[in-house]
């Protein structure tokens, strides 16, 4: 089996011990052009007269560039890649991306194991010149390989390597020059500006005497940010920027234990949300430093816009000053820092637009603009171009290349351009591209995994073992109305002795969706179906989310079915799992089914068995309660669409029906059912979700607004919490709902883990106290769900465990993708239904009624429960001086009150507002609150 | 980590399923009645054997079989560390016995009554599949010193690294942390009288990495018969025939 390779053994010194590596050298990899003779051509990609090689700082510098299709023809060096490879992983996952991506011609050429192109080290050889050598004698070898019919171009920007390469006689430019020979301007747009030529840059730097100062302080080496971390001087971490407020960011630190604070911009440093820093901590004295209390900022960047209201504290803004409640203050707790080094760059591409600027004189010369980031988190950023009349009203894509000491901005390139600023597609696009959301079609090899279509239940599936036919059961499904993907159903049926037999019956996924092919990659890597309020982004392909898994009524289907035999007083008497065959006789709407119980007429068996169940579904709500589960409640809004031009028509709040309640009932025991059998089973490796209790610190906005208004809540425990939500009544209808928002906020969202990864005392879930929960009832939307379906066949002894359950890092990883996405996915739904609320108001100036949920120093925020959005109403004109007009505030009473005492605004009050969208700035048009 | 690059290469340049260099030599320790060093690339094991002669303790005698003994050890400078390496420490120990049951196995032992056979290997060099590399070089050694067995026995393992299964594993792949098989079988005879694993593996991947590692036993079986052949050549010309 060796003998058609030719060997040469070499060996290769590494560090101080002695290592001996063979190197296998071949005779047998290709040149990959296509004109080649010799080698073979199957897998030729290269097919230009002209072809490239690239160097590794070309591809770790330019990749923007070499993904834009002007370039093709490249080879790139193995030894290339592992370079590229050991110095950032997400380039290399990108230049690996073009190298199979069959629409570009990009060959891998492995020269390190080519017995031709193999170089050694030479003595007193530096591992740079080294991989310079060995790309000079690869292009060398191509050259001579593809004779004159093919011309070799090296393409670095080293100089040293260039003039070498010129002198062996191999043609070399730099990649400036060869984009500067293609003839395409835009193209020059994408290159990265090297760091060193910031002198031209002073047309944007704001024109202050102290400009050429410098701004930052230096980052330490890195030497003495491992020995100061080791001392314990410095604290490293995830710096995390409050997405509500950019000049604030949160280092978790676990030599401290506590998030550490960053205030402003000089202390973060140029740090980027997502970099891992090094922080030092400030004297405790200058702690305190910031009051965020006014809404305006010191940068003055942005100021807060109309926004949707936060459904949990994960999507508030955090509080920062914190009022201590009781006699001894003035110590404030939370220790802040700066960052001193940043041990590895988050840097990737952010989607937003240009600063609007006047054009410079003479069109295509190159302008200096400054790009404003969608993500807020993310400051300003330079970049140089040559189209910038194109661009100004376009969304684009930048991504940042550097960032030095004097300039307040860091330094980056154009991209491309998404779209028109404004046009419904394009924000769409911004709001997918700003959340991570892939929307790409699914690709051929995954569509290859799909069944053939039309699909149906075939006689196999009715002869398998392991399948129950529950055809003849009275299986309904209940959902929203124009639900497509049906991912449950119910049944319930009268038994002789009494009791119910209640079944919960879920899409079986995993039947068509099987572990390690590429279906399952995908949808494991999207984790959930996106809700965008004009289109949805499946995680699964649509034959399969609308068609063969979805539980349509009067066909037949595959499910997993969890059967319980219930006591009229709904308690659990047996529990059964299985993989069954279903047919739903009916899929109703919530509305349909609720008028169905209410109408007293109606004596069908089915509307009798939606009143049995409802009967069932409200004892157990009542006992979850009882334990202490909390009725939360958030501001869900509802648009409708015009189906022609996709503009909203109309925007209302999410009615809940007794109906919704009832599903959501059956679908929480299943999911507990589920949780306790797969966890009996395997320990160590059940995917489960919790929701952790929230901290005092976390319901400090909350109990303070409740004093504020002499409202006394108990939120020792969950069942606490609850008891005194239930006892919050005021004078008004909305006031327990508002109350109950308010509570809602101040928890943080529930979060999948591994079951090996916590201890049982950790893996309650506060919201629902229950002391275990999953997801298992939408698999047809939520990966989390299909991953479950595998661990409860596997725990009935159906399907042996995917491999990749014994792998526990995996699993963890696994997990931690599934809170990305799902946190993604929520935060794009949100900004889109933000987005479809300005296009509503756009047109219809509307006067409404708002409560007061937080008191600023210029002014207050309001909630406007019916849009479910949130924003600033300013007292005091804008730029005027902050907190020194005629108004103050009272924070004991959350109040702010006029000078005179004529006027005050306290917390919770009703407000009469008026909205509307104003645009301060052309094409960046915003949703204005005003008192009347 | 990527043991395997999507242009199919492993990091020493072999395709998954190729085998490192083999190389033997027969007849390494004149003392011995046989002895061989088998390389399996960077992997260099020396094998003597001594046999068969009377039994040193009476009490182990059997008076219808040969009594096979192994003795298994490695160099201080086998690997990069140069350590010292207790000897009967539990590794060698585990792995002297796999050695002499595979050896036995194959041996006829009860041609010799009342015998005893010594093996001892010797680790010079490791580099992965050490324990291949030590069946491999007793049974030339084996066959050196003439001992009758029923076929050669040889071995290889394989192992699975980015869901490719690999044959011959070195030490860095050995170090990865997936499953490793090793494998013995009777070429001729067609049959597996060695089968050890390392980690988990599913059943349907353990079929593709055995049948693999079967591979390379019969591809080192060849080699080594070519080896005796040669050596026999070489005998028989120095003996003039
Ligand atoms: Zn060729």
């Amino acid at each position: 089996m060796l003998k058609s390779n030719v060997f040469n053994k070499k060996t290769r010194n590494n560090r101080i011990k002695k290592e001996v590596r063979e190197v296998y050298l071949r005779d047998d990899i290709w040149c990959g052009a296509s004109s080649c003779k010799t080698c073979d051509s199957s897998v030729a990609r290269l097919t230009a007269s002209t072809i490239l090689v690239v160097d590794t700082n070309v591809v770790l510098n330019q990749i923007d560039l070499l993904e834009n299709p002007a370039i093709d023809d490249v080879v790139v060096l193995s030894v290339v890649l592992d370079e590229v490879k050991n110095k950032n992983l997400s380039v290399y996952n990108r230049i690996r991306a073009l190298c199979s991506n069959s629409l570009r011609k990009f060959y891998v050429f492995s020269n390190k194991f080519h017995k031709d192109t193999h170089v050694d080290k030479m003595d007193k050889e530096s591992p740079n010149d080294l991989n310079d050598r060995a790309i000079r004698v690869a292009t060398q070898w191509y050259q001579k390989h593809l004779g004159d019919t093919t011309r070799v171009l090296l393409v670095t920007n080293d100089r040293e390597n260039k003039r070498k390469a010129t002198e062996e006689g191999i043609f070399a430019e730099t990649i400036e020059s060869y984009v500067k020979s293609l003839a395409q301007p835009s193209l020059l747009d994408l290159l990265v500006q090297p760091a060193s030529e910031d002198v031209n840059m002073e047309d944007v730097e704001d024109l202050r005497p102290s400009k050429r100062k410098l701004i930052y302080e230096e980052h330490k080496p890195m030497s003495e940010i491992t020995s100061g971390l080791r001392r314990g001087i410095y604290h490293q971490g995830k710096l995390r920027v409050n997405r509500y407020n950019p000049f604030e960011a949160y280092v978790g630190s676990e030599s401290i234990g506590d998030d550490i604070i960053i205030y402003g911009r000089t202390n973060m440093n140029r740090a980027f949300d997502g970099d891992i820093v090094a922080v030092e901590l400030l004297p405790q004295d200058q702690w305190h430093e910031e009051k965020s209390l006014s809404i305006a900022d010191e940068d003055d960047e942005d100021e807060d816009d109309v926004h949707l209201a936060p459904s949990s504290a994960d999507d508030a803004p955090r509080t920062t000053n914190l009022v201590t409640t009781d006699e001894q203050n003035s110590v404030p707790n939370r220790p802040s820092g700066r960052v001193v080094g940043i041990i590895k760059r988050n840097w990737h591409s952010y989607c937003g637009s240009l600063e609007p600027m006047p054009m410079p004189a003479g069109s295509g010369s190159i302008a200096h603009a400054l790009f404003v980031s969608k993500d807020r988190r993310i400051p300003k950023i330079r970049i140089q171009t040559r189209q910038l009349g194109n661009l100004l009203d376009k969304r684009i894509i930048v991504a940042v290349d550097s960032w030095d000491r004097q300039s307040r901005y860091p330094f980056g390139h154009y991209v491309r351009v998404i779209g028109e600023i404004g046009d419904t597609g394009t924000e769409s696009e911004m709001v997918l591209i700003d959340n991570d959301i892939d929307a790409r079609p699914f690709s051929t090899q995954i569509l290859a995994c799909l069944p053939p279509l039309p699909w149906s239940v075939s006689s196999k599936d009715l002869a398998n073992p392991i399948r129950l036919d529950l055809r003849d059961l009275r299986v309904f499904s209940v959902d929203p109305p124009g639900c497509k993907d049906i991912d449950d159903a119910l049944h319930c049926t009268a038994l002789p002795n009494g009791n119910f037999e209640v079944g919960v019956h879920i899409a079986d996924v995993t039947n068509f969706v099987h572990p390690g092919t590429p279906l399952d990659d995908e949808a494991s890597k999207r984790g959930t179906s996106v809700y965008l309020v004009e289109r949805r982004i499946d995680m699964l392909p649509k034959p399969l989310t609308e068609d063969i898994c979805s539980l349509r009524a009067d066909v037949e289907r595959l499910a997993f079915s969890v059967i319980w035999e219930m006591t009229p007083e709904a308690e659990i008497v047996s529990t059964r799992y299985t993989k069954s065959i279903i047919k739903s006789c009916a899929a109703l709407s919530y509305v349909e089914a609720q008028a169905r119980m209410d109408d007293s007429r109606l004596m069908d068996p089915l509307t009798t068995d939606l009143r049995n169940m409802n009967t069932l579904a409200k004892i157990m709500r009542q006992r979850r309660i009882d334990r202490g589960a909390l009725t939360l409640a958030s501001a869900e809004v509802k648009f409708q669409i015009d189906t022609e031009t996709h503009d909203p028509l109309d925007i209302g709040m999410y009615q809940i029906q007794e109906a919704n309640q009832m599903v959501e009932e059956f679908m929480l025991a299943a999911n507990v059912s589920v949780a306790e059998q797969i966890l009996r089973h395997f320990p160590l490796c059940s995917l489960l979700r919790r929701h952790p209790s929230p901290t005092k610190e976390m319901l400090e906005p909350l109990l303070r607004t409740a004093a504020a208004i002499g409202l006394d809540l108990d939120v020792s425990s969950s069942k606490a919490l609850a008891d005194s939500l239930d006892r919050a009544v005021g004078d008004d209808p909305y006031f327990n709902k508002l109350i109950r928002i308010l509570a809602t906020r101040c928890m943080t969202q529930a979060v999948y883990f591994c079951s090996g990864d916590l201890t049982l005392s950790e893996f309650h879930h506060y919201g629902l106290a229950a002391p275990l929960y999953t997801h298992f009832t939408s698999p047809i939307r939520r990966y989390a769900d299909v991953v479950v379906h595998r661990l409860l066949a596997a725990s009935l002894g159906i399907y042996k465990l995917p491999s990749v359950f014994q792998d526990r890092p995996q699993l963890t990883s696994t997990a931690d993708n599934l809170n990305y996405r799902h946190r993604n996915a929520q935060m794009a739904s949100r900004a889109s239904v933000e987005l479809h609320t300005l296009i509503y108001f756009r047109k219809r100036p509307t006067d409404t009624e708002a409560r007061i949920v937080k008191i600023r120093a210029n002014g207050f925020i309001v909630f406007v429960p019916k849009f479910g959005i949130e924003g600033p109403v300013y007292l005091t004109p804008r730029g005027g001086q902050k907190g020194s007009g005629d108004w103050y505030v009272d924070e004991q009473q959350q109040k702010i009150v006029k000078m005179d005492g004529s006027l005050s605004y306290s917390v919770l009050q009703t407000v009469q507002i008026h909205m509307e969208v104003v645009e301060p700035q052309p094409n960046r048009p915003k949703l204005q609150l005003a008192l009347i | 980590m990527e043991y395997v690059s999507p242009e199919g290469l492993r990091l020493d340049g072999r395709r998954p399923t190729e085998m490192r260099q083999l190389r033997a030599e027969i007849g390494a320790v004149a003392k011995a009645d046989g002895s061989a060093v088998f390389e399996m690339g960077n992997t260099k094991v020396i094998a003597a054997v001594y046999g068969p002669r009377e039994v040193q303790n009476w009490s182990q005698q059997m008076s219808d079989q040969a009594l096979v003994r192994c003795e298994y050890s490695m160099a201080n400078f086998s690997t990069g560390d140069r350590m010292r390496k207790p000897k009967g420490d539990r590794r060698s120990t585990e792995i002297s016995l796999v050695i002499r049951q595979t050896m036995e196995a194959c041996i006829l032992t009860h041609l010799l009554p009342r015998s005893q056979i010594d093996i001892f290997v010797q680790v010079l060099q490791a580099d992965g599949g050490t324990r291949s590399a030590c069946i491999n070089a007793a049974t030339l050694a084996l066959a050196d010193a003439g001992i009758p067995m029923r076929d050669l026995v040889t071995s290889c393992s394989s192992g699975c690294l980015n869901r490719t299964p690999l044959l011959d594993l070195n030490y860095v792949e050995d170090s990865a942390g997936g499953p490793d098989v090793t494998v013995g079988i009777l070429p001729t005879l067609d049959k597996v009288t060695l089968l050890q694993m390392d980690a988990k593996l599913p059943t349907d991947a353990f079929e593709d990495v055995m049948q693999l590692a079967i591979e390379g036993c019969k591809a080192i079986a060849n080699y080594i018969k070519e080896v005796l052949q040669e050596n026999t050549k070489q005998l028989e010309c120095r003996r003039g025939l």
